[in-house]
């Protein structure tokens, strides 16, 4: 028997959690003399209250949806992929290759080659995790972390040494094609007469990803190969009762749980910077943890997760730059989110389970 | 004081009971798993208590050892009015517990296990050596041996159960419950077990005896109360009732104890295994050399203490071998061979092949306990073509055959999207029968079909075994429960220490021969003066290094 009603378990829990997490950074906030409505008021206006803010909030949403699809898929394989964020390096790599090799005569067709450098590089990445997980039991947790920072130590070494254009002073790829460039989602607005979000870097990605979000839905609910997977994440034991081969499982999640953090890519280096720089995933590889435990690791869950995180991230650079509040505290806010939404969950959920059945005992 | 006069009163009139409960009431959300219960044992008896699956007697024990807070009700303990609210009160009013899963540290030694949790003082070594002392006066007393200075990891089963019962004895318990001790024991063990509990008896100690096994309630319990659906549904003498009528109070129906079924007609062999040998990661080898062949239309029982290669030999056949172990020897199905590793070495593969598989674990194997039930009906046959072409599977398909597969197995509740766990331990292994039994397998593997399945599922899933034998299949049933051995097989096998000790038919078998032949001894053979006395134990035995 369900202890609580499905709405509750999805939403009302992760609210609860984020209500919580809040009202313990106001106290942070008021203990450093500052003022938590005046925090949470500029967070929304510079985040929500206008087109601009969307824009950025959008862009960075779209980023997490793609870290944070990537660490469900891997979940639901039982398997903790805590490498998005150099899969999501090498993903940018796989683009910047990819469009600096390839003449691409318009972005229509830059897009899907630009999609498949990122992924391949991104599974690539995750290939070799997975391989020593599978055959050699080495712990997937210990080698994709270790292989974030072989990551950004190959990244350092390839656009200083390799990629830099010559005289360039820049750790940074050349520029990408001009017809390369994806289509902002203010050009596409304009098309239409509408002025929204002129100068933000979102891009006809976050349609790519949102697209995303529906086939990981379809492969892990509705395919053969997600039952396999779900399977597989539940009871190793079990797979193997039903003849589901783990060692095929574990590479497969990892490789589309790494094609998908790679995929981040177009957004970030293809969308945005049009040129791969260093550093350019500034941590959404580890928020995408952060987004599939929020998300309860279902897709929905995912894009709703990943708006709010894009939210913190540009309501907290608005933050350092209209109030004394250092940028760091978004990043405390942050934590406390993830703290209180993934390690915390049962001190929220097991209060409401108790509501619930004492309600359900009335009602009976 | 008053109370104190009124107990003193009531005490002159009768002795108290060891264990009196007035109206014990639990339940856990909407699940009542304990209604009402009253229950008395006098001390100095051995009182058993049984009940299906989910009866509430684990609750009641629990209650009773202070895990659980009752909602309502009382518990008198040698006449007093006593409220446990941890382990520690209990052991405090005499109650000792003995527990289905042990719970002793692995890697310490019989003595560190005895006085973990009553070490006097900082030092160990005074503890110690007073142990050692009443753990000599015990053996004596109780024909409780074991080496104090073992480590649990290396005693056999029976041996560490012993010492969950001297933990107890240590702690002064007064009254022992042992929640189903005999199901990891062989026969010969089981026996010994009840020679301790019976000179437990004598020496005026009660034990409350938690057990789904008739005939045990039978041998050795005074009394004996019935749990039906967390009521007590009857406390009765053991000597004025049957184990018909125990059966028929459990269930609250008639229930046919012993399998109807007509002779086997066996016809060409199904399966052939020559020389089936296996060596685990560790070096060990698990299987040593096992010759056996089952015909369509006959069931072929496997006996033996659990862990004597029967849960290897089911994973081999099955497809999968354990992890890092090297197989040889040679498996026809239908005559043609069955790979023994390699890419083609899969329990996928062996389904195609005609094997249907009941494994012995359902919960860990059979089913994937969060899966929903119609999901859990596609589990190993996911791939089945009628489950939808393509990458995509057909819901709807998959649905519509569980929801036929729940009816015809009357699995309950009849829900196809209820969670495996949400069901009751006997349903869940509908589940497993239903999918396995109605792909028709040529040959179906069956690993302790009916471990924690209530008596009336029981009798069902033996049911559609033996229809299916009927149908011209061919059984491979591995069972710890010789008695489901004995009733279902058409030959019985013995396995012993990775070998098949012997075969009997189930007509001229009986516990004792068999018995012998799982303690790996074949009495056709052995000069009786070699032969064991019968409460020594398998590992006590020499073997072959």
């Amino acid at each position: 028997m369900e202890k609580m009603p499905k709405w509750a378990d999805v939403l009302l829990t992760p609210l609860i959690s984020l209500v919580l997490a809040m009202a313990i950074s106001a106290l942070v906030i008021l203990a450093i003399g500052e003022s938590p409505v005046e925090a949470l008021t500029t967070m929304i206006d510079g985040a929500l209250g206008s087109s601009y803010g969307w824009g950025f909030t959008l862009y960075y949403a779209t980023n997490f949806i793609f870290t944070g699809l990537a660490v469900m898929v891997a979940y639901h394989a039982s398997l903790f992929n805590i490498g998005g964020e150099g899969q999501a390096a090498m993903g940018g790599l796989g683009v910047a290759l990819v469009l600096l090799s390839v003449p691409l005569p318009h972005w229509a067709l830059a897009l899907p080659a630009g999609m498949a450098g990122a992924a391949l590089f991104g599974a690539a990445w995750a290939l070799i995790p997975a391989w020593l997980q599978a055959k050699r039991g080495s712990h997937i947790v210990i080698t994709t972390i270790m292989f974030n920072f072989i990551a950004a130590a190959a990244l350092n070494y390839i656009l200083v040494n390799l990629m830099r254009p010559v005289g360039s002073m820049d750790p940074a790829s050349a520029r990408f094609p001009e017809a390369t460039h994806l289509p902002k989602l203010s050009d596409m607005a304009l098309a239409f007469g509408i002025e929204w979000g002129k100068n933000t870097p979102v891009n006809i990605s976050f349609f790519v990803a949102i697209a995303a979000c529906l086939l990981v839905w379809l492969l892990i609910w509705r395919s053969r190969l997600g039952f396999e997977i779900r399977a597989f994440g539940k009871s190793e034991p079990a797979a193997l009762y039903a003849g589901i081969n783990p060692v095929r499982i574990t590479v497969i999640a990892m490789l589309i749980s790494g094609g998908l953090a790679g995929m981040m890519a177009i957004n970030n280096v293809m969308g945005e910077a049009e040129r791969l720089v260093l550093n350019a995933v500034e941590g959404a590889g580890f928020i995408g943890i952060a987004v599939a435990l929020m998300g309860r690791n279902h897709p929905l869950g995912v894009f709703l997760a990943a708006l709010l995180f894009g939210f913190l991230y540009q309501g907290g650079g608005e933050l350092a730059l209209w109030t004394s509040i250092p940028r760091e505290l978004i990043i405390v806010i942050q934590a406390l989110v993830i703290l209180f939404t993934g390690a915390l969950d049962n001190m929220v959920r097991m209060p409401l389970e108790r509501m619930f059945l004492a309600i359900r005992k009335r009602g009976a | 004081m008053a109370s104190d006069m009124q107990t003193g009163g009531r005490l002159a009139t009768a002795a108290p009971a060891a264990i009196e409960l007035r109206g014990i009431s639990k339940s856990f959300g909407p699940v009542q798993a304990n209604r009402d219960i009253h229950l008395r044992v006098e001390r100095g008896t051995i009182h058993g208590i049984i009940g299906e699956n989910g009866a509430g007697k684990s609750t009641l024990m629990s209650i009773l050892y202070g895990f659980y807070k009752p909602d309502s009700g009382e518990v008198l303990v040698n006449g007093r009015p006593l409220t446990i609210t941890d382990s520690q009160t209990a052991i405090r009013a005499g109650i000792g517990m003995v527990f289905q899963h042990f719970k002793l540290v692995q890697n310490f030694t019989v003595l560190e296990n005895i006085i973990l949790g009553a070490e006097e003082g900082r030092l160990l070594r005074p503890s110690l050596s007073k142990a050692r002392g009443v753990l000599k006066r015990l053996a004596q007393e109780y024909e409780l041996n074991v080496d104090p200075d073992t480590r649990i990891e290396d005693l056999s089963v029976g041996h560490q159960q012993r010492v969950e019962i001297l933990k107890a004895l240590y702690r002064q318990a007064d009254i022992l419950i042992l929640d189903e001790p005999t199901g990891v024991l062989t026969p010969a063990e089981a026996d010994h077990l009840f020679r301790i509990l019976e000179g437990l008896r004598a020496e005026g100690k009660t034990i409350i005896l938690i057990t789904h096994k008739l005939r045990e309630i039978m041998e050795i319990t005074d009394t004996v109360s019935v749990m039906r659906r967390g009521e007590m549904v009857a406390s009765v003498r053991t000597g004025e009732t049957s184990p018909e009528e125990l059966a028929e109070l459990m269930v609250g129906r008639k229930v046919l104890l012993n399998v109807q079924k007509a002779p086997a007609r066996p016809a060409q062999p199904v399966l052939e295994i020559r020389n089936l040998r296996m060596v685990d990661d560790a070096g060990v080898e698990r299987l040593r050399g096992i010759d056996l062949d089952i015909r369509a239309g006959e069931i072929l029982g496997i006996a033996g203490v659990s862990g004597n290669g029967q849960t290897q030999l089911l994973e081999i056949l099955g497809g999968y071998p354990p992890k890092g172990s090297t197989v040889s020897g040679e498996v026809r199905v239908n005559g043609g061979p069955l790979p023994l590793a390699g890419a083609a070495c899969n329990a996928a593969e062996r389904r195609r092949q005609g094997l249907g598989h009941i494994p012995e674990d359902r919960q860990a194997e059979g089913l994937i306990m969060d899966f929903a039930a119609w999901e859990n009906v596609a589990f190993g046959y996911h791939d089945a073509p009628e489950y939808g072409r393509g990458p995509l599977m057909d819901r709807d398909a998959i649905r519509r055959d569980a929801e036929g597969k729940i009816a015809r197995f009357d699995v309950r509740p009849p829900s196809c999207d209820l969670a495996a766990r949400d069901f009751s331990g006997g349903n869940q292994q509908k589940i497993v029968v239903a999918r396995e039994i109605e792909r028709n397998p040529d040959l179906l593997l069956i690993g302790q079909p009916t471990r924690g399945v209530d008596i009336g599922a029981i009798e069902f899933i033996h049911k559609r075994i033996v229809e299916l034998r009927d149908a011209g299949k061919a059984i491979l049933l591995v069972s710890v429960e010789l008695d489901e051995i004995m009733s279902l097989s058409d030959r019985i096998a013995v396995m012993f220490d990775g070998r098949i000790m012997g075969e009997r038919l189930p007509n001229e078998a009986t516990t004792g021969d068999l018995g012998l032949l799982m303690a790996g001894v074949d009495p056709a053979t052995a000069p009786p003066d070699t032969m064991p006395p019968a409460h020594e134990h398998v590992e006590d035995l020499p073997r072959e290094a």
